[in-house]
């Protein structure tokens, strides 16, 4: 296995300088340091001298991956790419255009995502599997007709639409929870997260349950399912003693791959509900137009996503002893 | 029987928390409820709360609360008014000669060669509480030395324990304005100042001589201690006045002394948060301002809250006791001491639909109005006026509406070979496009009736700016008796022929006419405007082509002269003709210049008569000259006049003493609130609903149980056939 870990490592570094490179061309091909220098110093009155000089102290008044006039290695090194990106492969993200350290934002900002992520996650799986083993408990009745045709129509309905509706009605028609807000004490920040965290878990509900629910009906029709009944076990027990076990597999090879990026938040729910998460974050950096931290939150991002399926191997071998590593 | 009772006793209980108590929604904390606070929103977080940079609506909401500048506007009256803030008196210019000798109050604009200002500023005047003067008992300060390893677990300005204050001195305004001048802050008024202040240019260039030298050595994150550094124009006479030396005669100088710019800055604030490692741990002037005013801000956490909190050191102001004819209703609290609010909370809100309705659930003091709500909030009488819908009026809702003191326009770029120059062709072509763009119904479909056509450059609200028949732009309009008539299409049409391009075709060259709009990236959502405003240039057979760029090259088209039709906006600075009139003045020529005359318009005439009018008093002859100037600019049409946006904004019942003020910022401190009403309107308007849930629980249950009893029955039954899937 530590092989196989330290393998997957080094595959690691090349993918995460492809998607430095990507992410740093993507961005500088909309924008440009002229303006992310206009978008830090404003509208009114703005000096070609104020935006060469904000360029110049925030390091944006060089030449974008190579450097002609410099010398030896300064050719590579004094340039956009070199002085922006790869410090980040130390975890060096830097400060933002504001000036502010993004590590010290990041750190602060990673837990409300987490506040509304990981209840949406856990409880979410929860109820999708419990309802999904209950349409394939009741399989060909009208319960798991209604149950698919109510997984498909959820599917079809777009979050946004789950956000405003869900505000629409539980908080402005029948008044039970805050619009949006989020609190700095843990009693407050309850009330504030029962609604997002009950759109986050409604919004997977079609596609997860419909999903599981075939892993259920698949491990549902395998021999040893039939023997089991042909024993005289209950269905109870042939679901919940044999059936859900091994349709876990793959429903953690599902789960695990999201479980790091539940770090990064989701943009939609943090930007309608004021959570002051990575989301909502990254989405304004993107407005902003500010590389620093567009680039560390990709970054961030890939690494997490590396990790996520790293986990999901490893994970794998441990739930199904006939998978070992290669 | 003890179950049904035990269950009548919880519906009751549920019943009775339902009916009474603290709204379950209520998204603030129980125990702020009834507390004499203001709840508002903003939705895009200020990048800049330094003074010296701060220039956005959305940053000076905060510091025109937070510093006092010596002067400030009146609340109450109109024309706007300069009264004293942290300044004992208005300051009286004296004129010095080219060799400094004193001149007359009435002498020559010639023979000015520098304007003095001295300001004597209020004696008593305490910072607000801040660890940057907090003192040990020897009476040095507590913070000035502190170790990156002292700031390791420092990461906001309530982790240091002692706090001090001080009196404020005439130094903090000179040091202040030296930081204009500052290489690393970049203020977008150095480069207009430099114009102005003595001495100012040459101090600029000096520090960025000292800073360049600085990073050199390795300390280019070091303080620049601009103590060390004097300023020849600007300098404290005595502990409480200091004094401006401009250069010329600017007599609107005194409105950038209402302007935060001019705000003081103690240079104790400065060097505590230029220590190393402040700014790594987020402690910048930029974000924690400090000053006299009557608020300051306790907590800036601009991803979720920023709040404003009383200062317990302010000096003290009360409330105007006079004002308009029409304030009648708004001076119930003349005289009695402000603040009247102990504490603002700023949340943000960056979508609309939460933010308008919690404004309707009266967790939002205020608000504005949405383009996606406005026919909830306002509907059009009979008389063509906004008033409220039944609706809003049912809650107690105020509308309140003014003319921005701003102006949008359609630019021509007077260079252009095609529309520019002052050839009768060009001319002609120009006010036969004016007339083709109708703005009136612009304003209708694009702004939701939320402006006024703009007749000048000169909006309502700022002296120059005419009413009625005397003020319609007889190119585009007609009188009718009572209001302004456009000119028909006919017209338009006519210009144009006069101008060699009858059907808009051009007569030397027989080929038809194409204009150019520059714009910036557009949206979809822009892709109606494009389209509408390429049908009014199709009205008159003239083919208008879009081109749009992003904003930076937007902005070097406009440098450049490059652009030929365009539009742009702009908003009041001061309350004076002379800073509208301004964008037109030939010297402040965009391509010429680098100024602010985008449309590169220059005319002797014109110019001329700037030069007369802009040191002016407001007058009966400044205002003769006023409507010389704008006859001119009308007949050269160097503008489509555009519009002047009208701004909408809602209060609830419970919020006293409103006035917009289109100039002044640091109005927080004359409202009033009561919070007594607004806690009643609260309850009474969000009741929780249970019924729906409980009703949907049931049915739940309902539709579960004929299968609960197919399972029973499958699991009583004998054998199971093949399984289905």
């Amino acid at each position: 296995m530590i092989a196989y870990l330290v393998r997957r490592l080094l595959y690691a570094i090349p993918i995460l300088v492809g998607v430095n490179v990507i992410t740093f061309g993507l961005f500088f091909m909309v924008n440009t340091p002229d303006d992310m220098a206009r978008m830090q110093l404003g509208i009114k009155r703005v000096t070609p001298e104020a935006i060469e000089g904000w360029k110049h102290e925030h390091g944006y008044d060089k030449p974008l991956f190579y450097h002609r006039a410099a010398a030896g290695f300064s050719k590579v090194s004094d340039t956009i790419f070199y002085q922006k990106s790869l410090r980040m492969f130390v975890f060096d993200f830097g400060a933002a255009d504001d000036g502010r350290d993004i590590g010290h934002e990041i750190g602060k900002r990673m837990w409300p995502s987490f506040a509304v992520a990981l209840p949406a996650f856990f409880v979410g799986l929860l109820i999708y599997i419990t309802f999904a083993l209950g349409f394939a408990f009741f399989r060909a009745t009208y319960i798991d007709f209604w149950g698919v045709i109510l997984c498909v129509v959820a599917m079809s309905i777009s979050a946004m639409f789950y956000i405003i509706g869900g505000q629409y009605v539980i908080s402005k028609l029948w008044h039970l929870v805050p619009i949006s807000g989020y609190a700095g004490t843990v009693g407050d920040t309850l009330r504030f997260l029962l609604l997002p965290v009950a759109i986050g878990i409604v919004g997977g509900f079609g596609a997860s349950v419909r999903l599981y629910r075939t892993f259920f009906l698949e491990e549902m029709g395998k021999d040893y399912v039939r023997t089991a009944r042909a024993k005289g076990l209950s269905e109870g027990a042939v679901l919940f003693r044999h059936v859900l076990n091994n349709a876990l597999i793959p429903i953690l090879t599902t789960v695990v791959v999201a479980i790091p990026s539940l770090f990064l938040g989701s943009l939609l729910v943090e930007s309608f509900f004021g959570i002051p998460g990575l989301g909502s974050y990254t989405i304004d950096a993107i407005s902003m137009q500010d590389f620093s931290i567009v680039r560390a939150m990709v970054f961030i991002g890939s690494l997490l996503y590396i990790a996520g399926l790293m986990l999901t191997d490893i994970s794998y071998t441990l739930v199904d002893p006939r998978v070992r590593f290669s | 029987m003890k179950i049904i009772i035990r269950y009548r006793l919880a519906a009751w209980c549920l019943l009775a928390l339902v009916g009474c108590g603290a709204p379950w929604n209520n998204p603030y904390p129980a125990a702020d409820s009834g507390k004499n606070i203001l709840y508002t929103s903003f939705n895009e977080r200020p990048k800049h709360l330094d003074p010296v940079q701060s220039y956005s609506s959305n940053e000076i909401v905060f510091n025109a609360q937070i510093y006092e500048p010596p002067l400030q506007y009146h609340y109450l009256k109109r024309p706007y008014q300069l009264i004293p803030s942290a300044a004992e008196k208005l300051p009286v210019a004296h004129y010095l000669d080219a060799h400094n000798q004193p001149l007359p109050d009435n002498a020559r604009a010639a023979d000015i060669a520098y304007t003095v200002y001295d300001i004597t500023i209020r004696r008593g005047i305490l910072y607000q509480p801040h660890p940057a003067f907090s003192r040990n008992t020897d009476g040095s300060l507590a913070y000035q030395h502190l170790s990156e390893k002292d700031l390791k677990d420092k990461h906001e300005l309530r982790d240091f324990k002692q706090t001090g204050t001080r009196e404020l001195k005439a130094a903090d305004f000179v040091y202040q304005i030296k930081r204009l001048a500052h290489p690393r802050l970049h203020s977008p008024i150095l480069g207009l100042m430099e114009d102005y202040i003595v001495g100012l240019k040459d101090y600029a260039e000096q520090l960025r001589q000292v800073n360049a030298g600085m990073i050199r050595e390795g300390k280019g994150e070091a303080w620049l201690d601009l103590t060390q550094y004097p300023l020849a124009g600007v300098m404290t006479v005595d502990d409480y006045t200091y004094r401006i030396k401009i250069k010329g005669q600017y007599p609107q100088f005194l409105y950038w002394l209402a302007m935060p710019f001019f705000a003081p800055v103690p240079v104790e604030v400065d060097s505590f948060f230029a220590q190393s490692g402040m700014a790594q741990n987020n402690l910048t002037l930029d974000w924690y301002p400090v000053g006299t005013g009557p608020y300051m801000m306790t907590e800036n956490n601009p991803n979720r809250v920023m709040v404003l909190e009383r200062n317990p050191n302010f000096h003290g102001e009360t409330y105007p006791v006079e004002g308009e004819a029409a304030d009648t209703g708004l001076l119930a609290d003349a005289g009695k001491a402000l603040p009247f609010i102990d504490k603002a909370v700023f949340t943000l809100e960056k979508e609309s639909i939460p933010r308008w309705n919690k404004f309707l659930q009266g967790y939002y003091d205020a608000s504005g109005i949405g383009s996606d709500s406005f026919d909830q909030a306002v509907q059009m009488s009979a008389q063509g006026e906004a008033v409220l819908t039944d609706a809003m009026r049912a809650q107690g809702i105020q509308l309140e509406t003014a003319v921005a003191a701003s102006t949008y326009y359609m630019g021509f770029n007077m260079l252009d070979p095609v529309i520019g120059g002052f050839s009768e062709r060009a001319r002609k072509l120009r006010q036969a496009v004016s007339v083709a763009v109708d703005y009136d119904e612009y304003i209708s479909i694009f702004q939701n009736g939320r402006g006024i056509p703009a007749q000048g450059p000169i909006p309502p609200g700022i002296f120059g700016y005419r009413e009625g028949a005397a003020g319609i732009n007889p190119i585009i309009y007609t009188w009718d008796g009572k209001q302004p008539q456009r000119r028909s299409i006919e017209d338009a049409k006519k210009l144009l022929a006069e101008a060699g391009y009858l059907d808009g075709i051009d007569s030397r060259t027989g080929q038809p006419l194409v204009l150019y709009f520059d714009v910036t990236a557009r949206g979809p959502e822009d892709k109606s405007m494009l389209d509408w405003m390429k049908k009014q240039f199709a009205k008159i057979h003239i083919q208008l082509e879009p081109r749009p760029t992003d904003y930076n090259r937007f902005q070097d088209k406009i440098r450049k002269g490059n652009a030929q039709i365009f539009e742009w906006g702009w908003n009041a600075d001061y309350p004076d003709p002379e800073n509208f009139l301004f964008l037109l003045h030939g010297a402040q020529g965009k391509v010429k210049a680098q100024g602010e005359n985008a449309a590169n318009y220059e005319n002797p005439a014109f110019d001329r008569l700037f030069e007369q009018m802009k040191n002016m008093p407001n007058s009966p002859q400044r205002q003769q000259i006023i409507d010389r100037m704008v006859d001119i600019l009308r007949a050269d049409a160097p503008w489509i006049w555009g519009f002047h946006p009208k701004d909408y904004a809602l209060y609830h019942a419970w919020y006293h003493n409103v006035k917009p003020n289109k100039i002044a910022n640091n109005t927080l401190k004359y409202q009033r609130i009561d919070p007594v009403l607004r806690e009643d309107k609260r309850r009474e308007w969000n009741r929780p609903i249970l019924w729906p849930f409980v009703l949907g629980m049931l049915l739940l249950l309902l539709f579960t149980l004929p299968a609960l009893r197919t399972w029973y029955r499958r699991e009583q039954s004998a054998a199971i056939g093949e399984v289905k899937s």
